[in-house]
């Protein structure tokens, strides 16, 4: 098999060499945040106000860890390193209730953002003449935006079709020949039944390759994919507070995902003691950004539940490989790709007087895709008799969860006392998802 | 002024005995009752004998429930007894929300109900037209 790589020299370091960078880089990383007022206060607690107090990678463990907590309480301004004028972008979870998030980026960020986004790309075996439709939401989410950049820094053509209208979707494929495609295994799932049943067929296609991202997924629904749609289809994992995407890759042996160890220090700990493990345990992903001069983030806990896998890859990079996303250590639920926690749903039931405080969140699945539904009760004293009332609530309720969580639920309106009242820890998430 | 009872209820088996068991249990008698439903819920409408009262036993129990008013308006019970009153109200530009009608001396009398939005207007604009609207206490002296 061919194998080309985009940064050859990064990409292949050999374990020595990529500790020796980690370290350099690892010290200038903490110089960076000692910029912040957050990461200050925090090191100067724990003995470290410079760089130089790393003195071994080890020393890492001296630093406490910066939760998704920690980046709430810092927006906007408590995690910003540079001067505001020298960042370029930033890309902040959305949200008109619950405190949003956000991430800064310079010139260098993006260009080194960009660049291991043309490393995942190349490592499939994408080339020069490939064709590649973006299928994934531009804008504040950063698959979209990581991916374009990463496609057209290669040089191939980029078809930013963003998510959704399949139809169309299908159209561009065949109009420009797309040879490779970006979306959530959800989505191509749902493309693939449409390929099969519309005017389209398969045989107009030139199709040969999928990104499946944002979405954990099994090897089962790998295979699938690939089998639905006679295609290779490739692991993507990445977290917004790391960029987006183009933190890990398969290549195209498949055989785990490549993080890029000189961009992302990895740990693996245990999300109860908080210890670190050995790389085999299955525990929680901890990483510390080596090159990000906005926002530099230190031992950062992603909540993601995997294991480092063994042995070396044939395609010669040396960096380590993780296994498929396991699970979370937290509830947060992945609705077609978006990122959800329960507590930004029961925010905005809090804050509209016409529905009772008990509530369910269920999710389905409805054919390919999934299918967000949250079940309240009508506060009784607000009744008036009137369908227009029950249905200007179930409006006012989805608008603001939608504005929230960027998922547009159904809602459902129940009697006061309709839902079940659980005793002692009440279990409000019922996800009914096959498993993928 | 006749008031009937609108309850929310879940669309699903139980629902409406439940109301009944309460009302029974409270000794009020119904006169008319609809089932709207939009799919997942629904508002059950009650004409009884002591709306008062019957509101309060549903939501002491726990349901929302609200007093609505509604012109009860006398028709022939004969063909095209229903039509004059429709047309009429058609003539006037006057809007139905939702409507039932039930006989309360066959072939003579029957009543329709009626929910408007403006409902002192349309009620004068009946009575005016020579259309008899009953009270609460009325439908049961019938």
């Amino acid at each position: 098999m061919d194998i080309t790589y985009w940064n050859a020299h990064e990409e292949t370091l050999d374990k020595d060499a990529l500790r020796e960078l980690q370290l350099i880089r690892l010290r200038q990383t903490v110089g960076q945040a000692l910029k912040t007022d957050f990461y200050k206060r925090r090191l100067n607690k724990v003995g470290i106000s410079s760089g130089d107090d790393i003195k071994t990678l080890d020393d890492i463990r001296r630093i406490p860890f910066t939760t998704k907590d920690d980046l709430r309480e810092a927006y906007p301004f408590a995690m910003l390193a540079i001067d505001l004028h020298d960042v370029i972008r930033l890309h902040t979870s959305s949200g008109t209730t619950g405190t949003p998030t956000v991430i800064y980026h310079s010139r260098s960020d993006i260009d080194n953002w960009t660049d291991l986004m043309a490393r995942c790309i190349i490592s499939t075996g994408v080339n020069r003449g490939d064709v590649f439709q973006n299928m994934t939401t531009y804008g504040l989410f950063t698959g979209g935006l990581g991916f374009h950049y990463g496609a057209e820094r290669i040089g191939i053509l980029v078809i930013p079709a963003s998510s959704g209208k399949t139809n169309r979707q299908i159209m561009l494929m065949r109009d420009f020949g797309t040879t490779v495609v970006h979306a959530t295994p959800s989505y191509l799932l749902h493309i693939s039944s449409h390929i099969n049943s519309g005017d389209i067929k398969r045989s107009d296609l030139k199709l040969q390759r999928a990104f499946l991202g944002a979405e954990p997924h099994s090897e089962e629904t790998r295979k699938k994919i690939e089998e639905l749609l006679g295609i290779d289809a490739y692991n993507s994992y990445g977290l917004s507070e790391m960029n987006g995407p183009g933190v890990a890759f398969e290549c195209v042996y498949k055989n785990g995902m490549h993080v890029w160890e000189d961009a992302f220090f990895m740990e693996m700990i245990d999300p109860v003691s908080q210890e670190v493990i050995p790389d085999e345990n299955e525990g929680e992903i901890v990483f510390t950004t080596l090159n990000r001069t906005a926002t530099p983030l230190l031992r950062y806990r992603t909540r993601d539940l995997t294991s480092v896998m063994g042995g070396e890859c044939p395609c010669g990079r040396k960096h380590r490989r993780i296994a498929r996303i396991k699970g979370r250590s937290d509830d947060m639920l992945i609705i077609n790709g978006v990122n959800i926690f329960p507590s930004q749903i029961e925010d905005v039931i809090m804050k509209i007087p016409e529905v009772g405080t008990n509530y369910q969140i269920v999710v389905d699945k409805h054919g390919a895709l999934d299918k967000l539904t949250v079940k309240t009760e009508l506060y009784s004293k607000i009744f008036n008799g009137d369908f227009s009332l029950l249905s200007n609530i179930k409006i006012k309720l989805q608008t603001m969860l939608r504005d929230t969580i960027l998922v547009n639920p159904s809602i459902e309106l129940h009697e006061p006392g309709g839902l079940p009242v659980s005793e002692g820890k009440a279990k409000r998430v019922f996800d009914n998802r096959p498993k993928m | 002024m006749t008031e009937q009872i609108n309850i929310f209820v879940d669309n699903k088996p139980g629902r409406l005995s439940r109301i009944t068991q309460i009302l029974s249990e409270n000794d009020i008698n119904i006169r008319a009752i609809v089932i709207n439903d939009r799919e997942q819920f629904g508002i059950i409408k009650v004409l009884a004998d002591n709306p008062k009262k019957a509101h309060h036993a549903l939501s002491t129990s726990g349901f929302a429930c609200a007093l609505k008013q509604v012109l009860a308006v006398v028709v022939d019970d004969k063909p095209g007894g229903l039509h004059s009153l429709t047309q009429h109200l058609s003539d006037c530009g006057i809007n139905i929300i939702d409507s039932y009608g039930f006989v309360i001396d066959s072939r003579k009398e029957a009543v329709l109900c009626i929910e408007v939005k403006e409902y002192e207007k349309t009620r004068k604009n009946l009575e005016d037209k020579g259309y008899r609207i009953l009270a609460s206490s009325e439908l049961y002296e019938l």
